[in-house]
Parts: C-alpha cells; structure tokens; sequence
C-alpha cells in the first residue's frame, strides 16, 4: 500500500479536493475500523433489496402492495432477518444448539473455511507489496493440491514425515507455479496478471487430465476423484472427530506471522516493499528489481500452495477437479480487505470465511441463494476502497489512512 | 524494465527516444526455431507415414461444390516445418542486421505450423470440415471481439479494464431475460449494451470518481456481477425457466451473392446478425479511433492527459464516456453466449471469456484490428479443439484446452516481447 488515497495529518484543516462543501459541519470522525464496519452495514443493506427483490413471497404480496402495504413491509422484513439471522447462525452461534459443541459448530466451520482464504490472501496480499497483482493463487492452489495429494496417496512414509513431506510438496508446487509468472515477468516483461490467469487456465485442465489418468484414479469409481490420502499425510483434527478444524488453520496463522516478519523485519521484505513502492528507486539503491519479482512469487505461490494443502490433506482429504473452488478469487478480495497487511488479511479472511460457511448454511435453511454471500463481499470491498462514497452515505468523516488506495501498476510497469 | 533504464542516455549522440535504442530483440527468430524444430519432429519426422489428411471444403448444401482436399499427411507436415525453418532462418538474418521480421512472416509461420499440426492431427481419420473449422472460429471469436474492443476503447481512452467478464455476463443475462419476456432476440440485442454500460458505469464511477485502483474495481466488478447474475439466475430464473429464460436465438442470414462464394461465403457471410454487428464495430471502432478527431482526442487523454487537458480535453468527462461505451460494446458480445448460441442463461457461462478478451486486445497491441486478429486465432484454437476432440486424436483434449492459454504465456513473454499500453493507462487523473 505505498500510495493512500488521502494523507491527514488532523482531521480538522485540508479536506481533500473531492470533498462536497456539506462536509464542513462537524459530524462523526471515523477511523478505518468503524469505516470497516459501515461498508459492511452497507453492503448488507443492498443485500437486503437484492434478498427483498428477490423473495417470491414479497412479490406476490407486492402485488397488492397499495391496498396493504404493511403486508409487504411485513414479507420483506421476514425475509430479510430470516436469512441474515440464518447466515449468522451457520457461521457464529448457533443459539438453537442443544449441546455446547453444537453452539460452536459454526464458529469451527467458519475457521475451517477461512483457512484457505487466509492462506491465499496472504499471498495476494504479499504480491501487492511488492507491485505485484497475483490473480494466478488459484492456479496455485491447484498445483499445489496435485502435488500434495500425489504425495499423500501414494507414497508410504512414517508419521509425521509423511505430512511435512506432503505440506512440502505442495508449496514447492505452488511456488513453481507462481515463480514462472515472476520469472517471465523479471525476464521478458509480460504482465503478471496475464500470464496469472493463463497459467490458472493451464492448472485447471492439468488436473481435470490427470484425474483421468490411472495414477490419480481412485479405485471403483469412475468420475474423476483421487483416492483418499493416508492417514500419515493427514493435517491432524484439533477439536477431535466431531469437528472439521484441522492444522492447517494454525498453519495459515503461522503463515500470517511469517509473512509478517518477512515484511517488517527482514532484509528480504524491504527490498519486496521498496520494488513495490518504486521499483526505479529500488534500483538506483543496488536492489535487483527481477530478482525480487522472481522471489516475491516464489513465495505468493508457496503461500496460496499452502491453501491448497490444507483443502486435500485437511478439509477434503483428496482430490477432485474442483479443488480450488474459487478460492483464488476470494482471496483477492481478502487480500483487499486487509489492506494487504497480515493482520488485516487474517480479519478479512475470518470474515469471508464466515460469510462463506454462513451462506451455505443460509441457503439451506431460507433457500436464499449462497451467492448471496459473493455480492456482499464484492459490495464490501468496493465500499471500503471507496472511503468518499461510504462518507456521503452516511456524512461522516474520516481520519487517518482509510482506503485501499493505488496497489496495482499498469500495463507499462 | 528495459535495459534502457539502467543506463540513462547520456550525451549528444545518445538518441532520445528508447524505442531507437532497443537493439532489435533476438527472441523472435528463436522462438520460430524452436516452434519450427519441434514442428519438423513432431509432426513430420517421427509421425507415422503413409497416412492421409483430408479436409472437406464444402457442404453437401452448397451451391458450389468443391472436392475435399486429402494430402498425404506427412509429406506435407514435413513441408510446411521446413517452410517453418526457412522462416524462422530468414527472420534470424534479418535480426542480424538489426531489422525487424515484417508481421506477414510471423502470421505466414503461425498459418504454416497450424496446418502442420492439423495434418499430423487428423491424419488416419475420417478429416474435418475446413468450412466448420473457420465458421465455428469465427462465431467463438465473436464475445472476445467485443470483449477485446470494449478494452480497446476504455484503455486507449487510459482507464484499465478488467470488467470485460463481469460486461459480458451482465449482457448475457439481461439480453436472455429480455429476449424471454418480450419474446423477440432483436429486443434482447437491444438490451445486452445496457447491462454492459452499467456495468461500464460503475467502473468509470469508481475509477474516475473516486479513485480507485483500477484494476482492483474491475476484479471486484467482476465478483459483484458473477455474484448478482447467479443470485438473480437462482432466485428468479430457475424457478421460472419458461418465462425470464428461453430466448429464441438469432437465426442465420445469409447474405445473397457474397454468401454464395465456395467456403469463404459460408465462414464469413452465412452468420447471424451479431456476427454482422461485429464487422460493423471493428470498422467502426477502428475508423473513430485512428481518422477521426475523436479518435485523436481519445489517444491523447490516455498518452498524456495533462496535455490533453491543457489543450480544452475534458479529461475524466472523456474517459467516463469511454468507459461507459466500452461497457456498452462489451454487452453486445454477451449476448452472444444466450441469444447467439446456447439460448439460455447459465450461472457464469461467460466462464473467463473476458480474460482471454483481455488477452486478445492486449495481444492485439490495443488495435481494434490486433484485437480481432488474436480474438480470431483464440477461436480458432477453441473450435480446433473441439472439432479434435469428434475425430480423436493422439493428443488428450485438456491439452487441445491448454493450448490457447499457453500460446498467450508464449506471446506475451515470446514473440510479441514487451508490448507497450497507453502511457498513461491505469492513472487516475486528477487537475492540479
């Protein structure tokens, strides 16, 4: 994040130059948490319409609506609290629970999902400090599953080897896979995010080909399905058999201190940050610009191969074409969320994960689609990106570095 | 990051511009020797001889008939790797000498190693209709087009577009929705560039407005439509599939006379209208873009804003209008996917067409024409492959998928080298 969007040294004097003459009169001064938190109000509030357009017991009362229109009123609001208190339920607390593990299922389910997209946030993340925009994490999960998956089902190694052979396995996967976008872009120039997406394409015909092959099939079955790692390669369950939470997530908070090292405190993360804020600067200073794409993507893919690790010898288990299930994608936005610092990412991906686990359950308990849950992270991320919009919404104020800012660089780069 | 920058021009001798200093890059003629080797091995030498390629050149219905072309596979394999190599030798000469390969060579050698592929891939089996070939490519070509086009105007223009998915699919639905309801696909047509340019909007609203990272709204633009499209699709139209999704499809009108003439008649003037509309916005495009004085206008607010403002451009009014038209243009090649092919909306059907899109405009080097030659050979690689995968060939077809994607890593980092986006695209402006 070298450039914010505005730069307050008091919140008192210079108002930016897009600021709407209203904005003098005092109001509230929010920070970049509470500005967080009313993106999200707001994002919630445009999933509502969306819930209420959509609703087909609101029609037909809307059909009536200025004869009665308290009918309406009353079949929007149902709709609306039925599915966002649904969608907490399934991702925080279920109060309807009779025992206590019951209560906290949800809150499991959503760290199992936000495993992966913490992982690959960080990726994404780790790339935008250093002026770089990896949208290839789901080509890098993939090819981190294969790797991963391949390792667990059909090697035989002891205990605890077994695993950090496999884990190993699959970042290395994932690091090649994100190094090749670093190296073509350090040596021929060609844009990362073209050549993310290609390679993402590539991964996912490679796995939908090699789980035709024998090698990958699983025996008996004929769709394409890997068979189920060894209990050796396991990421081993952390609240015993009844819930799904495995390793991986220690891993990814692991992951997300590393990460944080790496940019705070070591040689490496500065020269990263500095080619990212001014790659000619850099430069000048004796750092080696095509070096540190080469190795900020070595890393992003190892990071986004550790999600991939997670899902098939964690949540799934093994392998199947799907294995990415958009993650990659997700993980843009997480990565967005969280301003690209490791913390933020963490939240992010917590939140998202919530949202995930949480529309799922919505879906089946309301039949309000899940895809719900994509709308209101998009929505999310545009409004906190867009600090000026959320102020005029709610005429606010804020202080303090707010905004996603400029993270990416163009064409020319 | 050009060589040119780590040894800042120096002196009076030292020319101006980095284009002059650049030495004339060596990749080309390596990368066509590889390609040609591989060719000459692959296809030729080490194929099984004493096969025949057959290639039908026109249907039983045609006016005109024309026998179908059967060659001997690997003669003629063997012959076009070596006109390959004699490329790919003259293009290393010419280097030598601190020239450029002229851009007919490199599409007479992309032309010679396709056909030696396909005599290799079909060899031995049953052929494939040229005709089906260059017909299939040509409508697959159609959404990225318009895809690579809507990116053309809103780049050239200095706003970048990654929306180009989220356009499409926007079209797609509201064209399909449209066409349902009201029961004719021209309406629909009609409707497709308003999804499109309100999604445009949004971006220029973001962009312009207030801002944002570019490329980040458009990634984000993308997750907002898939996410609306599919919620809408699954909340609405599956539980009223008979109303809000059965579009008719376009019909084919075959044009009198030029659509008479043997296989070129078929592939280009026996199409529907949205093929038509295409040639009609390539030319349009490209005309506006390079004759006009809109044109000139467009191409300096995305080299050098602050010039063109200082000359009475309104900057960011300008881009706005772009991006909202791009949008717009990008909506029409939506409504390819529901009312030019399929004939209903399925959740993300658009399925990363964009981002090829997106490929082809930058592949094209941000021409309408460079647009619609790369949109071109991408559908040409989709229907090969598909036309591939009926006739059964030694190659798996995920590899067949692969190859499109591929051929992009390949030109973007290979022959096409660094290729050079509007100098201001991707920065907001902002009057000082």
């Amino acid at each position: 994040m070298t450039v914010v969007t505005e730069k307050e040294p008091s919140p008192e004097p210079s108002e930016p130059a897009d600021d709407r003459p209203q904005r003098a009169r005092r109001g509230l001064v929010a920070g970049p948490a509470v500005l967080t938190a009313l993106s999200i109000l707001l994002a919630l509030a445009v999933g509502a319409v969306l819930i209420i357009v959509s609703n087909p017991e609101v029609q037909e009362k809307a059909s009536y609506f200025f004869t009665r229109p308290q009918d309406t009123l009353g079949a929007a609001w149902t709709a609306v609290s039925e599915a966002y208190v649904a969608l907490f339920q399934a991702s925080v607390i279920n109060v309807e629970g009779s025992s206590l593990g019951q209560v906290f299922r949800p809150l499991t389910e959503t760290l199992v999902t936000a495993t992966p997209l913490i992982a690959a946030g960080l990726s994404v993340a780790l790339a935008f400090r250093a002026g770089l925009f990896n949208i290839g994490a789901e080509g890098q999960i993939i090819a981190a599953s294969i790797a991963a998956a391949y390792v667990g089902f059909t090697w035989d190694l002891p205990i605890v080897i077994h695993l950090v052979v496999a884990i190993a396995a699959g970042m290395a996967a994932g690091a090649v896979w994100g190094g090749i976008a670093g190296l073509l872009k350090a040596r021929t120039g060609a844009h990362e995010v073209i050549t993310t997406i290609m390679l993402n394409y590539v991964a996912r015909f490679l796995v939908v080909y090699l789980l035709g092959l024998k090698a990958f099939q699983r025996e008996g079955r004929t769709d394409p399905i890997s068979p189920v790692v060894a209990p050796a390669a396991e990421l081993p369950l952390l609240l015993g058999a009844g819930f799904r939470l495995h390793l991986g997530f220690v891993l990814a908070l692991l992951a997300a201190a590393f990460v944080w090292w790496l940019l705070a405190r070591s040689t490496i993360g500065f020269r990263f940050r500095a080619v990212g804020a001014n790659p000619n600067a850099a430069r000048t200073a004796g750092i080696s610009v095509e070096r540190s794409y080469t190795g900020v993507m070595l890393v992003a893919g190892a990071l986004a191969g550790l999600a991939g690790v997670s899902q098939v010898l964690g949540t799934s288990g093994y392998l199947t074409a799907g294995v990415s299930g958009g993650i990659g994608f997700d993980a843009i936005t997480v990565a967005l969320l969280g301003r690209g610092s490791p913390v933020g990412t963490v939240l992010a991906g917590l939140l998202f994960g919530g949202l995930r686990a949480g529309g799922i359950g919505m879906q089946a308990s309301t039949g309000t689609s899940v895809d719900l849950v994509l709308i209101l992270q998009a929505l999310i991320v545009l409004f906190i990106a867009a600090p000026p919009l959320v102020r005029a919404v709610f005429r606010i104020r804020t202080k303090g570095n707010v905004g996603v800012g400029q993270v990416s660089k163009g064409w020319n780069a | 990051m050009t060589a040119t920058l780590t040894k800042p021009a120096s002196g009076p001798e030292a020319p101006a511009s980095a284009d002059v200093v650049q030495p004339v890059s060596w990749r080309g003629p390596i990368t066509y020797a590889v390609l040609g080797v591989i060719a000459l091995m692959a296809f030729g030498v080490l194929a099984e001889g004493g096969r025949s390629s057959i290639l039908g050149l026109s249907y039983s219905a045609d006016k005109v008939q024309l026998a179908p072309l059967e060659v001997p596979s690997r003669t003629v394999a063997i012959l076009l790797s070596l006109l390959c190599l004699a490329i790919a030798a003259y293009s290393a000469v010419k280097t030598s000498r601190g020239r450029r390969t002229p851009v007919w060579l490199g599409i007479t050698f992309g032309v010679s190693f396709i056909f030696a592929f396909l005599c290799w891939a079909i060899a031995g089996t049953g052929g494939i209709s040229l005709v089906g070939l260059l017909q299939g490519s040509l409508l697959l070509a159609v959404p990225l087009v318009f895809g690579a086009l809507s990116g053309v105007l809103c780049e050239r223009a200095g706003v970048i577009n990654i929306a180009i998915e989220g356009q499409l699919l926007a079209g797609a639905f509201l064209s399909a929705v449209v066409a349902s309801v009201v029961g004719n696909p021209y309406v629909g047509l009609v409707a497709a560039p308003i999804a499109g340019a309100a999604v445009g909007a949004l971006l220029a609203v973001f962009a312009i407005r207030y801002l944002v990272d570019q490329i980040i709204v458009g990634v984000v633009l993308n997750v907002l439509v898939i996410g609306v499209t599919s919620f809408l699709y699954s909340q609405l139209l599956a539980p009223q599939q008979n109303v809000l999704n059965t579009p008719d499809t376009f019909d084919r009108l075959k044009l009198p006379l030029l659509g008479d003439i043997p296989v070129l008649g078929r592939v280009l003037f026996d199409q529907s209208v949205i093929v038509y509309l295409m040639y009609a916005t390539v030319i349009v495009v490209h005309i506006a873009l390079f004759k006009t004085r809109w044109g000139l206008r467009v191409r300096a607010v995305g080299e050098h804003p602050q010039a063109a403002d200082a000359v009475g451009i309104n900057v960011n009014q300008l881009r706005f209008r772009n991006v909202v038209m791009g949008g717009a243009v990008a909506g029409i090649g939506g409504a390819f996917f529901t009312l030019g092919s399929v004939g209903a909306f399925g959740q993300e059907m658009t399925a990363g067409k964009g981002f090829i899109a997106l490929a082809a405009m930058i592949f094209g080097r941000w021409s309408p024409l460079g647009a619609l030659g790369a949109a071109l050979l991408f559908g040409f690689a989709d229907q090969l492959q598909s036309l591939l995968g009926i006739v059964g060939t030694p190659i798996p077809g995920e590899f067949m998928l692969m190859a499109p994607y591929l051929a992009t890593i390949f030109a973007v980092a290979g022959l096409v080298g660094r290729v050079r986006a509007p100098a201001a695209d991707g920065q907001p402006y902002v009057k000082s």
